[in-house]
């Protein structure tokens, strides 16, 4: 009971800790900087470590052990009227689940960054935000109430938004901060009035008397600007647009691969292992809701479907190495929507679950990579690194491996498990999502080699002094990574039967609601043999067509190029979604912004207000001021004078 | 020939103070003639304070005359007091001279 609240708020003291010592002024002294930044290094990465095992053992207890779920209240925070919250840490499985996941891989991060962070002078700073944005996490996954996520969603806002603009004199990075944080604001905006409708229909924030009072509600209309509608509908698409501005799907996607101009290490942590998916988790969690609105879950699958196969084509095209993993995590993300679409939130959480290890694993071998490279991020300007870097590059194997979902690394058996869901729903939105999932499948292995071609094989495209400095990650940066893909190579074996297998009824405890005519999990395991085998086949056709494509015959992207022209500029600007926001929203919001400014604010309230009652005051003193002749007889005459008006008034009206 | 009474009085001391009034703003030259003016303009308020205080049979005008010589006095000293030091500072004492206070 009190180790989740040791769990969640360690980190919280961390980061306290390490924001203190980044006050530290060490002036010139490089001996206490260097001190200073180790203290704040070890003291996070230890307390993260500690919740780390914390999490497993608590993961052990609730999951594997089959313990009830509990819930631990801290505080009471809000009480008023009928709105009664508590700070409270509500433990389940899916809880716990994500627990791990969170506490995993923040604690390879941080361990991670202490080499990778190395020569940065603001390592304090750095760790003191990764250990807030993982109590924000820890804090969102652990809520009991829709308040509660609320915080810890935009706890995680902010930590992104301070790391990806980590690097403050960089004016990308300032912007792509600002776009994460606005179009995140869109997403927030749907979440904040998903609760509101959720408040005025159920009456309570509390996740518990929400899901209990969900069946009752379950034919209840809401009126929505005059029109009735089906509440839970509503809601559960208000709730999904948060979803999807938090774990950028198709429309909302546009902030996360700009994000990647946040260090490497953030990018592993927030924008691809876990603060991503807290759209995939937050809707799992409302699965009590979703479950009764067929068309809000048939909405969840197309768009996840849509996402899988848009971010796939875009990554195929990309040449920042972080990109392509970052296009990647979004098609991934599209993967687990599409499976809570079909009601398989069981495998979208198992998905959650391995992704996070092997995309934190890419990520992070990207990083070590980019290390290797004295920071350089083109893939056009690698290659032939292979020999130079052989731990990396095994590492981004299995990576990739586990990626694709080749057998028997963890992503064979939840993305299998993804697509099998999907085609045994037998429904049209799950048809869709299943033939866009397969047709990702085949591009996801096709990007991923094209990634590990083009960075590790073939002739070095690098200069000579980058060549020569290539050189293997230390060990600290080393043997997170190696921890990672011991996960991406078993997490998925070790987890099926728990997770989607013969024991997930009793894994997942009372976490997850499917109504029992909502089969497609159970169906997924009785698929024909060719549905079971189609992503396999697609994936390795996608892997030989990479080798082709830049291994054997160099040559022939350029002609592919040249003959989809037009289709590959498309794709190449990623469907040109940046450009239509920035046409449709960017553009006009600066002019309008610009007419307030100059019209509204400049010429009209301040002309007229301060600044016009400013000169005013300065002419009218001017004028007034030739009076003050300084001759006191001129002062002492107007005084008379002033005497005498006032006597002879007095005298003429008053007396008599 | 007529008895003196209060208006005849009250006519001098009127004219004492336009006097005293006229010295103080149409002078340019010397502030000395300033404290001269002010000590005919106290004077001309205590004849009018006498003059009531005879009339009504009250006292208390007179006892006002007192006090206001005293105060006179007083002015007249500090007045003389500060125009020396003035005079140390500034070099002069000419009316026309003294604006400092101008805007």
């Amino acid at each position: 009971m009190t180790m989740i609240k040791a769990i969640v708020f360690l980190p919280l003291l961390a980061s306290m800790v390490a924001g203190l010592i980044a006050f530290v002024d060490c002036g010139t002294d490089k001996d206490k900087k260097h001190r200073m930044d180790a203290y704040a290094q070890y003291m996070t990465a230890g307390v993260l470590l500690a919740c780390m095992v914390m999490s497993w053992i608590t993961f052990y207890n609730v999951g594997i052990h089959g313990g009830d779920a509990y819930t631990v209240k801290v505080l009471s925070w809000i009480q008023s009227g009928g709105l009664d919250i508590n700070w409270a840490l509500k433990v389940d499985t899916l809880t716990a689940v994500m627990l791990v996941v969170v506490c995993t891989v923040s604690a390879m991060v941080h361990v991670y960054s202490i080499g990778y962070m190395h020569h940065d002078p603001d390592v304090p700073r750095f760790m003191s935000y990764l250990s807030l944005f993982t109590f924000c996490m820890l804090m969102l996954v652990t809520a009991d109430n829709l308040v509660q996520m609320f915080f810890g969603w935009e706890g995680v806002g902010l930590a992104s938004y301070l790391l990806i603009g980590f690097w403050y004199n960089k004016p990308t990075a300032n912007a792509a901060a600002i776009k994460a944080f606005v179009v995140n604001r869109v997403g927030d905006f749907g979440f904040a009035l998903g609760i509101f409708a959720t408040f005025v229909m159920f009456d309570s924030v509390n996740l518990d008397v929400i899901f209990s009072r969900a069946e009752g509600l379950s034919n209840a209309t809401i009126s929505v600007f005059s029109g009735e509608y089906h509440a839970i509908t509503v809601i559960c698409l208000l709730l999904f647009v948060g979803a999807m501005g938090k774990s950028a799907q198709l429309g909302l996607h546009t902030w996360l691969p700009d994000a990647m101009e946040g260090p490497t290490p953030v990018s592993a942590l927030i924008h691809a292992a876990t603060m991503v998916t807290a759209g995939v988790f937050m809707v799992s969690r409302m699965s009590p809701l979703f479950e009764y609105s067929d068309f809000a879950l048939q909405v969840v699958t197309i768009v996840g479907g849509t996402t899988a196969i848009f971010a796939a084509t875009v990554g195929c095209t990309q040449f920042d190495i972080k990109r392509v993993i970052a296009y990647s995590t979004c098609s991934q993300l599209g993967y687990m929507f599409f499976a809570i679409g079909v009601s398989a939130y069981q495998a979208a959480i198992f998905h959650l679950m391995t992704h996070a290890f092997f995309k934190a694993l890419l990520f992070l071998g990207a990083g070590s990579v980019i290390h290797a490279m004295s920071d350089e991020q083109d893939m056009r300007r690698m290659g032939g690194t292979w020999k130079l870097i052989p731990v990396t590059y095994s590492l981004m194997w299995i990576g990739s491996l586990a990626l694709v979902g080749v057998f028997p690394f963890a992503g064979y058996f939840s993305k299998d498990m993804i697509l099998e869901a999907a085609w045994a729903a037998h429904t049209g939105a799950g048809n869709y999502a299943f033939w866009m999932g397969i047709t990702a499948a085949f591009l996801t292995a096709f990007y991923s080699w094209r990634l590990i071609i083009m960075t590790f094989h073939g002739k070095p495209r690098a200069d000579e002094k980058t060549m020569a400095h290539v050189h293997e990650s230390p060990k600290v940066m080393i043997l997170p990574l190696m921890l990672l893909a011991f996960g991406a190579c078993f997490a998925g074996w070790a987890g099926y039967n728990y997770f989607v297998g013969h024991d997930a009824a009793h894994f997942w405890g009372n976490a997850i609601l499917v109504l029992s005519d909502h089969t497609a999990l159970e169906d997924a395991h009785h698929v024909p043999a060719w549905v079971k085998y189609l992503p396999l086949v697609v994936g390795g056709a996608g892997i030989a067509t990479a080798y082709v494509m830049y291994m054997f015959v160099p040559s022939l992207p350029e002609k592919v190029k040249r003959a989809f022209g037009p289709i590959h500029t498309f794709v190449y600007n990623k469907w040109y979604f940046d450009e239509l926001y920035d046409l449709i929203f960017v553009k006009p919001a600066f002019a309008i912004g610009r007419f307030f400014w100059v019209w509204g604010d400049q010429k009209t309230i301040d002309h007229l207000g301060p600044d016009g009652i400013a000169s005013t005051t300065q002419d009218t003193a001017q004028k007034v001021s030739v009076l003050q002749s300084g001759y006191l007889y001129h002062y002492a005459f107007s005084m008379l004078i002033g005497v005498v008006a006032m006597v002879s008034w007095y005298m003429i009206f008053h007396v008599g | 020939m007529a008895t003196i009474g209060l208006a005849h009085y009250l006519a001098v001391a009127a004219l004492l103070f336009g006097t005293g009034v006229f010295g103080i703003f149409l002078n340019r030259k010397n502030v000395i003639v300033i404290l001269m003016s002010i000590e005919l303009l106290l004077l001309a308020v205590n004849i009018n304070l006498v003059a009531f205080s005879v009339e009504l049979g009250d006292l208390a005008g007179q006892v006002f005359a007192l006090f206001i010589l005293t105060v006179a006095a007083a002015e007249a000293a500090i007045g003389l007091a500060i125009l020396v030091v003035f005079f140390r500072n500034r070099g002069t004492i000419a009316v026309k001279d003294i604006n400092t206070m101008k805007g």
